[in-house]
């Protein structure tokens, strides 16, 4: 089967100083897809190159297997995309513009309301789609904004940054739609963010770029061991919780009551529960780390980054 | 399609794939028209959309109609003016209409970074930009050519020359036609380059009103001093006079603002200028859209 997006040297230059995509090669199978980098990794520029819409420096991509410098109309027939930024005039209902989108992606007018309708309600959007964009949540404009992108049943759609600016619950609502996307609808999803932890949850395959270079590329399930980071914090004596699951071969670092553990597989959090409960003393917290990408593949250890700070 | 659904296929509960034809550019650049014309009058927008574009036509329309009255009931053996002058007389309403909804074909979509989602589609910036060209020429010229044809019922109604009138009411179509195409694309151009839309408003109301004030105050100094080659002239720095100066040329008409193109090379000098001026507005309107994909 040949992978959803492939690009070969793919490097993009804007000016003589600015390098977004530097030799870039990857490939993007089937399914959930995260692109994880840093803000300035080249993300979007790699995006808007997927879309046709911006030609590369050098070196090249296929899309679905269409060639983006010459095929971009194509691709853009078969392709959704939701944009990072804001991009909905607040005048206008839900309805009438996913409808009117619908409608600029090719679909006949009845067909474009039909989907429309479909689609605001698999997205969650129910009688508030009558109303204007302009008195929506984040959360709903970031719902609509997804709705556009897949109102016309793309193969792949490209979500750039779709969590950015919900709250907890809302990011977890978003990256569950995006599992849906990926699972129930069929349709195959490239999603970037800045947050590799909320990816792993959702994503089959990440992708890791930084100064517009591969990084890394592989299934989620070989990346969670390297990220399996597990914050704990108990009400007294962290030494000695330290130094009990240092001892069953846990790497644990310490600061205060807070312990970082890797986790290596379920039994560890059996010996927490187990270190805690010998000890007598309370368990106040006891939690998946997120952190940024970059500190993962750092050579220092994971300790001083602002473990859990991006909720 | 090249990459097969399984997936879709094995759980699908609920969602269905879109089976249905796609159709193509023609049919989305067509349907963008559409839409953006209808936008041009407030259709399909809140009422409050619909309050300006259509107090404007009012307005437009209403001196048409009490001079087909007069006509009709008082018996005149002809219309007080031509049809071709018609929207030069009433420029400043034509001027505000233009100011009025050019920046809402298009501010709005780059305010609200709508044009992302259009060319995230099949159609490309160049479409867009002469679908938005045609839908604003389309409305202006509706809204030029309503009071010529309650004119021109008047005339019939009043028993005036039929073949006169016809022939008067074609060129003033034809008139239309052009000055609709020279303002939306000085319009829009503006508009395009102006980031909200109050201030397109006013750059448009202030550009247009300028440029024709100057135009006639060169041309006017210039008739005082007997230089009347140069009053003719001074028409080339005004879009409307600019147009008119085309009518004057091709349609017969007589000048409606300054003194029209002067001599031999005059007519032909206004058709090119009025050429060049489309031609620059779309080529700004367009590197306009060459920035927005490429930030």
């Amino acid at each position: 089967m040949p992978s959803l997006v492939v690009t070969q040297s793919l490097t993009k230059r804007y000016g003589a100083r600015v390098t977004a995509l530097d030799g870039l090669d990857v490939e993007v199978p089937e399914g959930v897809t995260g692109l994880v980098g840093a803000n300035g990794a080249g993300k979007s520029t790699l995006i808007k190159i997927l879309l046709g819409l911006l030609p590369a420096t050098s070196g090249g991509a296929r899309v679905l297997d269409l060639d983006v410098a010459t095929q971009g109309q194509r691709i853009r027939e078969l392709v959704g995309y939701m944009p990072e930024h804001d991009c909905l005039p607040p005048d206008v209902t839900a309805t009438e513009l996913v409808v009117h989108l619908a409608r600029m992606s090719g679909l006949p007018t009845n067909a474009a309301r039909e989907r429309a309708a479909d689609t605001l309600r698999h997205v969650g959007l129910f009688e508030e789609r009558y109303r204007p964009v302009g008195g929506y949540s984040t959360g709903m404009k970031q719902r609509v904004k997804l709705a556009q992108a897949l109102v016309h049943d793309p193969q792949l759609v490209l979500l750039d940054e779709p969590t950015n600016g919900l709250d907890p619950a809302g990011r977890d609502e978003m990256l569950g739609l995006i599992r849906r996307i990926g699972t129930v609808f069929g349709i195959s999803v490239v999603v970037t963010s800045h947050l590799m932890g909320e990816l792993e949850r959702v994503c089959d395959h990440v992708v890791v770029i930084d100064g517009g270079r591969l990084m890394r590329s592989a299934a989620t399930s070989t990346m969670t061991a390297l990220t399996q980071d597990v914050v704990v914090e108990v009400t007294e004596r962290g030494v000695d919780v330290e130094a009990r699951l240092a001892a069953a071969g846990v790497a644990v670092r310490r600061q205060g009551e807070v312990l970082h553990l890797v986790l290596t597989d379920d039994g560890t959090y059996d010996l927490v529960r187990d270190a805690v409960a010998d000890l007598g003393i309370g368990l106040v917290r006891l939690q998946r780390g997120r952190q940024h990408m970059l500190d993962m593949f750092r050579d220092t250890p994971v300790a001083d980054a602002p473990v859990g700070a991006a909720p | 399609m090249t990459v097969p659904r399984e997936t879709g296929a094995i759980h699908d509960i609920g969602y269905r794939h879109y089976t249905g034809p796609r159709l193509g550019v023609p049919y989305i650049a067509r349907s963008l028209t559409l839409h953006s014309l209808r936008g041009a009058f407030g259709l399909g927008r809140a009422t409050r959309s619909k309050v300006v574009p259509f107090l404007l036509l009012a307005a437009m329309v209403v001196p048409a109609f009490v001079i087909a009255m007069v006509v009709v009931l008082g018996g005149a053996d002809e219309l007080p003016l031509e049809y071709t002058s018609y929207a030069v007389r009433l420029g400043a309403v034509v001027t505000i209409f233009v100011a009025a909804q050019s920046p809402q074909a298009v501010s709005r979509d780059l305010r609200f970074r709508l044009v992302a989602l259009y060319f995230a589609r099949p159609i490309s910036r160049a479409t867009y930009v002469r679908s938005k060209l045609i839908a604003m020429s389309a409305a202006l010229f509706a809204f030029l050519t309503a009071p010529l044809v309650v004119l021109y019922v008047g005339a019939l109604l009043g028993e005036l020359d039929v073949w006169d009138n016809t022939v008067g009411f074609l060129k003033g179509v034809a008139g239309a036609a052009m000055f609709a195409v020279v303002l939306a694309s000085v319009g829009l151009a503006i508009a395009a380059w102006t980031p909200r839309r109050g201030i397109g408003v006013a750059a448009i109301v202030t550009v247009l009103t300028l440029l024709g004030g100057i135009s006639a105050i060169v041309a006017g100094v210039a008739a005082d001093q007997d230089e009347d080659t140069l009053s003719g002239w001074a028409g080339l720095i005004s879009p409307v006079s600019v147009v008119d100066g085309v009518q004057v040329w091709l349609l017969d008409s007589s000048a409606a603002v300054v003194a029209g193109p002067p001599g031999e090379w005059g007519g032909p000098a206004f058709a090119l200028a009025a050429v060049v001026l489309v031609a620059s507005c779309y080529l700004l309107l367009m590197r306009r859209y060459r920035a927005v994909t490429d930030a």
